[in-house]
């Protein structure tokens, strides 16, 4: 008896051989840690982090180092880990204005309490190769101790506020836990705590592509950085039992906040409008891009026309989460065999009966001419 | 969380039985019991994200998850074959996590995972068709927002596909859709029977077995309860029709399976052989035989096994 030759299984358990070889490389060159990722690669962790919804540096950088760099590939482990935990409980809403500040900039004032803070940026590094860089056992210059930053920070926004200039935001009403999309699905309109969530875990080039979008007039966007802010802020838990807030820890934030122009209405006098994005890490790209698209999102709110994609929640939360749209492109991968082998069938036949009717056609001529 | 999640203290922590916790399973059954109760209506559900890549069949991998137990038995099929790549991945994750007994025969199988076929061979009462589902709006690709396809569906406006496959009539002389064939449900709602060949839609038509739809990605759960009026969308002068092809498969002689082409040299040459490869195989041990057999053992697409 003739059976098909199955080589399936064995062919996939050869391609996990292969792509350990392929991520280790040279085995002459010395293995990679995960604390070397940890703390020589920290940008792509936080990526990671925010991407795969999970603030944990070390899991990031076991991530970058399983996925060999591929930060989509890294995210994928990040969150199906982390849809395996266990939730006990949701901690107080975090204070970024008492952050452990390393880095403060408001493009709206030259000065304001607290000051400008530059910290680590490479905004004003020149994009030149530092081949000292190729060796290693270079150790950063030591620096003088800074001198202390002031006590109090204000965030910009809440300085336009005491003056009535910026939109106010209020909980709504009842202050409700805020919705989990991934645990419940979306449904549209979605509201603010949803598009936030949406943008936080979503894909840093298609939110900087979409907040480009909107600066270049795909949606009338006239943003001011009121502020960006960098440092560490304490989660409080509030055990049950307990009663009172438990210090579980810090976590690094990024937060942008954008101050948008928006006309008042008969009712409203005008007021300045937010953008809002917050994300894991020194994440500076990603948390602009997503306060740029938070405003646009706004457009449905405050009566705007939304003609373009950045305005669209649909179009924005939908194509935003690179897991999903990496699962997607890439399953063009998995055989299609049948379907094709549909459209063959149809393509073949309708081109055979065409061909048919010409030559029909063809035959019947001479005669229509005589 | 539930009480086998947590891990002893002196254990490794592990996975829950079938890898979904119990809360998950219970939510999915829930909106599996609401998908029932209205036949072809897209329920909405919070999908999970899956150790498989979105658009790799979470949907349908999370509706067995839900249904398993340790006295089901599980068939996993991709393009009708049990050996495709993904078909055998998911295969593995069902009996890692699940210990399932798996099985490549249709009419053992309790639970069958599919992507793109129904079995040839008729299912039976108490079988649960999963089928792993892209897209499950029918309407996308005439109406792209959400907001807008569920209205159309309350209001069961179906004007814009009848006008869709009226137009695909009047360019072309036919319906141009061969696969994911829109059908009308009970009469109701118009459904996306996932990605099948126009081929195994009448095969869903009051079939014994419960049929069962899962978009992972999309976070969308659709049932077919068993007997379910199943209707295939047409007009009364192009009656809808299936795939044919004019030569039986090569291996086994079936007249009656839907083909795929195998491409055997670069001279054109090609042979067709049945894409359910466990129906092809149980024609081939009742003796039955295709013309191009000989030919397929000589280009290593099947071998001759002693009995």
């Amino acid at each position: 008896m003739y059976v098909a030759v199955k080589g399936g299984e064995a062919a996939i358990l050869a391609t996990h051989d292969l792509v350990a070889e392929a991520r280790r490389g040279d085995p002459a060159v010395p293995e990679i840690s995960v604390a070397q990722i940890r703390e020589q690669q920290a940008l792509a962790c936080a990526r990671v982090m925010n991407e795969g919804s999970l603030y944990d540096q070390d899991l990031a950088a076991l991530a970058l180092k399983q996925s060999q760099g591929d930060v989509i590939e890294a995210a994928f482990l990040m969150r199906a880990y982390r849809t395996t935990l266990p939730r006990f409980g949701s901690s107080e809403p975090l204070d970024t204005a008492a952050m452990a500040i390393r880095r403060r900039v408001s493009a709206t004032y030259k000065d304001l309490p607290g000051g400008q803070v530059l910290g680590p940026t490479y905004d004003y590094t020149h994009r030149l190769f530092d081949f000292a860089l190729m060796d290693e056992g270079g150790e950063a210059a030591p620096r003088k101790a800074p001198a202390p930053l002031d006590a109090t920070m204000p965030r910009v926004p809440d300085i336009l506020g005491a003056e009535g200039l910026m939109e106010a935001e209020e909980p709504p009403e009842g202050d409700p836990r805020p919705f989990d999309l991934t645990r419940d699905p979306v449904s549209f309109p979605a509201d603010r705590d949803v598009r936030l969530q949406s943008m936080a875990r979503g894909d840093e080039g298609f939110l900087l592509g979409l907040g480009y979008s909107v600066q270049r007039g795909f949606g009338g966007s006239h943003p001011f950085v009121g502020e960006v802010r960098v440092g560490e802020v304490a989660v409080e838990f509030v055990p049950e039992e307990l009663g009172f807030a438990v210090d579980l820890g810090e976590v690094t934030l990024t937060e942008c906040q954008m101050v948008n122009q928006f006309q008042g209405s008969k009712d409203v006098p005008p007021q300045f409008t937010r953008g809002y994005g917050l994300v894991f890490g020194h994440s500076e790209r990603k948390a602009m891009s997503m306060s740029l698209v938070d405003r646009a999102l706004k457009s449905r709110d405050f009566g705007e026309a939304t003609n373009y994609p950045a305005q669209q929640d649909e179009f924005v939360l939908y194509h935003a989460d690179n897991v999903e749209a990496a699962g997607f492109v890439e399953h063009l991968k998995l055989p299609h065999y049948v379907d094709f082998q549909g459209e063959l069938e149809l393509i073949r036949r309708i081109r055979r009966e065409r061909e048919e009717r010409l030559a029909r056609e063809q035959d019947t001529m001479p005669e229509a001419a005589e | 969380m539930t009480v086998h999640q947590m891990p002893a203290d002196n254990t490794k922590p592990a996975y829950n039985y079938a890898y979904l916790d119990e809360q998950t399973k219970r939510m999915i059954r829930r909106a599996l019991l609401k998908a029932v109760a209205v036949p072809g209506y897209q329920v909405p559900f919070g999908s999970r994200e899956m150790p498989l890549a979105r658009g790799w069949g979470t949907g349908g991998i999370q509706i067995t998850a839900a249904l398993i137990g340790p006295a089901d038995t599980l068939k996993v099929i991709d393009q009708g074959a049990d050996d495709t790549t993904n078909a055998v991945s998911i295969r593995k994750f069902f009996e890692r996590t699940a210990d399932a007994r798996t099985s490549e025969a249709t009419e053992e199988a309790t639970i069958i995972q599919t992507r793109h076929r129904i079995p040839e061979a008729p299912l039976k009462s108490g079988q649960v068709m999963v089928y792993q589902v892209p897209m499950p709006e029918p309407l996308r690709k005439l109406e792209p927002r959400e907001a807008e396809t569920r209205k159309m569906h309350a209001w069961a406006e179906y004007g814009l596909m009848q006008v869709k496959l009226y137009e695909s009539i009047a360019r072309f002389g036919e319906v141009t859709t061969t696969y994911d064939y829109p059908v009308m449900v009970n009469g109701r709602y118009v459904m996306s029977p996932s990605p099948i060949p126009k081929f195994d839609n009448p095969k869903m038509h009051m079939s014994p077995a419960l049929q069962l739809f899962g978009a992972g990605r999309e976070k969308r759960i659709y049932a077919l309860p068993p007997y379910t009026s199943v209707k295939s969308l047409d007009f009364e002068d192009h009656p809808f029709r299936i795939q044919s092809w004019t030569q039986p498969c090569g291996l086994c002689g079936a007249g009656d399976s839907y083909l795929d082409e195998v491409v055997i040299d670069d001279q054109g040459g090609r042979m067709f052989v049945c894409s359910d490869s466990h129906y092809c195989e149980t024609r081939r041990a009742e003796g039955h035989r295709g013309t191009m057999l000989g030919d397929a053992a000589a280009s290593g697409l099947v071998e001759e096994t002693t009995p």
